[in-house]
């Protein structure tokens, strides 16, 4: 499966991925109607040290502690590898936020489920957005078996 | 003292009805202009800190942000222009020589732009690339083969070593130091898949790149920095630089803060002094002291290897073309008044120099009337800016062309000529590691690859339509040119007729 690649060695920390996940995410066609004066809840975040940046979102890995521990059912893994949520389902417990290893998956924008980088197949578009507008291409998707 | 507070040449326009405030902008720039002001809830701009580089205008993800010409101005003399006098009170302030990077951007003429170029019609067939065969493959080197025959009557190769390239261009000499390990690496991967050369300059060759050699030209220079027998036996062929467009006359200076472990290492001198580059070859003072370069190199590589030497265009070019060209060397190349650099006096970059277009019609014409045009392959630069500058500089007789500042460009450089200021938004002419690792040679290399095949579609294009299916077949036919808006003088020197004519 193909899944999202970040490497740290060209990420800049320019942040802009979160900014194009949180407008991809939006259902918004124009990045300033989606984005303007509201705070963003992007799927992807970049933790930043001093010399070192370094974007994280779902790895969708193989033991998926989030699916394991979801206790509502919202969290499964498809037929392709890709572990989705289905916001209907979830109950905002947050148990998967605190299990998540990597801090993937958080509280969405209305506080009420939680969300998680779905590899942009939630939202229309043929790619994460994240990933095309990179500038460094420090984000990639590939698949690596 | 304090210095005259001189009011910014550029200002930073930001649209506030598009800003999301995400801060892309303040984070992408390395000289600190954008801030976020928590008081009135938005971003602000310090205009005297931005050097017009437009990386906040790239990156701008809702493209809120433009850089526009300040309107402050003295009082309109058109002797006593804003820049000379801004440039006074700067050297008043700080008896400092003015320093500028890139190439001459004064409005003297140029003469690419007054040239043009003929086309077949109806008496004589132009040819269409993309179904006939188009050669822009050519070989860089001395064609002064004379037949010679072994016992046997067998003839004997007798071939001086030649370059090959797929296509008449060359990446110009452009140091690592002055340029970043990201832009040295980006060049060399683009010379490899290109199967053209890109060229070192005077910085020494990274222990990381010999495995592109065969793409590699090196350089020595006055400073021999970095130069040691590997250095000269990994590359495909090595170039003297005797002089160089943006400063003719003078050596380089790169300062300390550039010369890092890396840089250091490579270069083969202390980490954090500043290199110098003395003015002229210690070692040489004349067309015979040259020759024993170029032979001292030459037996250190057994003479497997073209050896290039590089003159900045002044005003008797043709003269040392002449003596160059009886030195040994086996390609000569020289760089024009408008030639890049990473940091020169600006008076020098300014004012010194001819453009390389009389040069190079001078250097090709002189070395013609005496005979040895074969001697020497010729390569021309400074200011190569599109295809139909490259073609016109084949006419004009070149074998092949460098470009520097196109190929910056291409890596990103929105030509702020603020190279010499070390802080490049674009990872470029920079050693600070956050900014180097912003030009990731995956996308580097492959923007240089797309610029030279659509420069070198173009140069087929053009070819074709002149019907020409060669660069032997267009170097130095000066039929192709006609000269528009040019004195008789300036016809006489590029060796063309007017237009209509």
């Amino acid at each position: 499966m193909k899944r999202i690649y970040v490497r740290e060695e060209w990420c800049l920390g320019c942040h802009l991925c979160e900014y194009e996940c949180a407008f991809a995410c939006s259902g918004e066609k124009n990045m300033v109607h989606a984005l303007k004066g509201k705070s963003i809840h992007p799927r992807i975040r970049v933790e930043d040290g001093t010399g070192i940046h370094f974007a994280v979102n779902c790895r969708h890995c193989t033991d998926m502690p989030c699916v394991k521990g979801c206790i509502a059912g919202a969290l499964s893994r498809d037929e392709h590898g890709m572990v989705v949520i289905d916001k209907n389902k979830c109950v905002g417990c947050y148990t998967c936020v605190t299990l998540c290893p990597y801090g993937a998956i958080m509280p969405d924008g209305e506080g009420k489920a939680a969300q998680k980088c779905m590899l942009c197949t939630d939202n229309g578009l043929t790619e994460p957005n994240c990933v095309k507008h990179c500038p460094n291409n420090a984000i990639v998707f590939e698949d690596r078996g | 003292m304090i210095p005259f507070f001189v009011y910014p040449e550029y200002e930073v326009v930001r649209d506030y009805d598009r800003c999301i405030s995400c801060r892309v902008c303040e984070r992408q720039c390395a000289n600190e202009v954008h801030a976020y002001d928590e008081k009135l809830g938005k971003m602000v701009a310090d205009n005297t800190k931005c050097v017009n580089c437009h990386r906040c205008v790239c990156l701008c993800p809702t493209h809120a942000l433009k850089i526009k010409k300040s309107e402050d101005t003295y009082k309109i003399n058109a002797n006593w222009d804003n820049a000379l006098i801004t440039e006074v009170h700067r050297q008043a302030d700080t008896g400092g020589v003015l320093l500028s990077s890139m190439g001459n951007p004064k409005p003297y003429p140029v003469y690419w732009d007054k040239m043009l170029v003929n086309a077949s019609q109806v008496t004589n067939p132009s040819i269409d690339p993309l179904r006939e065969p188009m050669e822009t493959t050519v070989f860089l080197g001395k064609k002064t083969a004379n037949v010679v025959r072994d016992a046997n009557g067998k003839i004997k190769d007798t071939m001086s070593p030649q370059l090959k390239l797929k296509t008449p261009i060359l990446f110009s000499a452009m140091s690592y130091g002055s340029i970043s390990y990201n832009a040295h690496e980006s060049l060399a991967r683009a010379a490899e898949e290109l199967g053209i050369y890109y060229n070192t300059g005077e910085g020494g060759l990274h222990r990381d790149f010999y495995k592109y050699g065969k793409n590699t030209i090196v350089q020595v220079a006055s400073g021999r920095f970095g130069v040691h027998s590997e250095y000269l036996e990994t590359a495909a062929a090595i170039e003297i630089k005797m002089g160089q467009g943006a400063k003719p006359g003078i050596g380089g200076h790169l300062p300390g803060a550039k010369i890092t472990d890396e840089v250091s290492n490579t270069r083969m001198i202390p980490k954090g002094v500043d290199a110098i580059s003395p003015a002229p070859h210690h070692d040489i003072y004349s067309i015979e002291d040259l020759r024993q370069l170029i032979f001292s190199l030459k037996e250190a590589t057994a003479y497997k290897k073209p050896v290039i030497v590089k003159i900045a265009a002044v005003h008797n070019v043709a003269a040392i073309a002449s003596g160059i060209a009886r030195s040994g060397a086996d390609i000569l190349a020289i760089d024009g008044y408008r030639g890049g650099t990473g940091a020169a006096p600006t008076r020098i970059r300014d004012n010194v120099g001819i453009p390389i277009e009389l040069a190079l019609a001078s250097v090709d014409q002189r070395l013609r009337e005496e005979g040895i045009r074969d001697n020497v392959s010729v390569v021309a630069a400074g200011s190569i800016r599109s295809s139909g500058d490259l073609v016109k500089a084949i006419a004009l007789g070149a074998d092949a062309c460098y470009i520097g500042s196109a190929a910056l460009l291409a890596l990103g450089c929105h030509l702020c000529r603020s190279c010499h200021a070390g802080k490049c938004n674009w990872g470029i002419a920079t050693q600070v590691p956050e900014l180097v690792k912003r030009l990731n040679p995956e996308i580097g290399s492959k923007r240089l690859v797309n610029l030279v095949h659509a420069w070198t579609h173009e140069l087929q294009e053009m070819m074709g339509g002149m019907g020409i299916n060669s660069i032997e077949a267009l170097r130095g036919n000066r039929l192709m040119l006609r000269g528009i808006g040019l004195t008789e003088k300036e016809l006489s020197v590029l060796g063309i007729r007017h237009a209509g004519e």
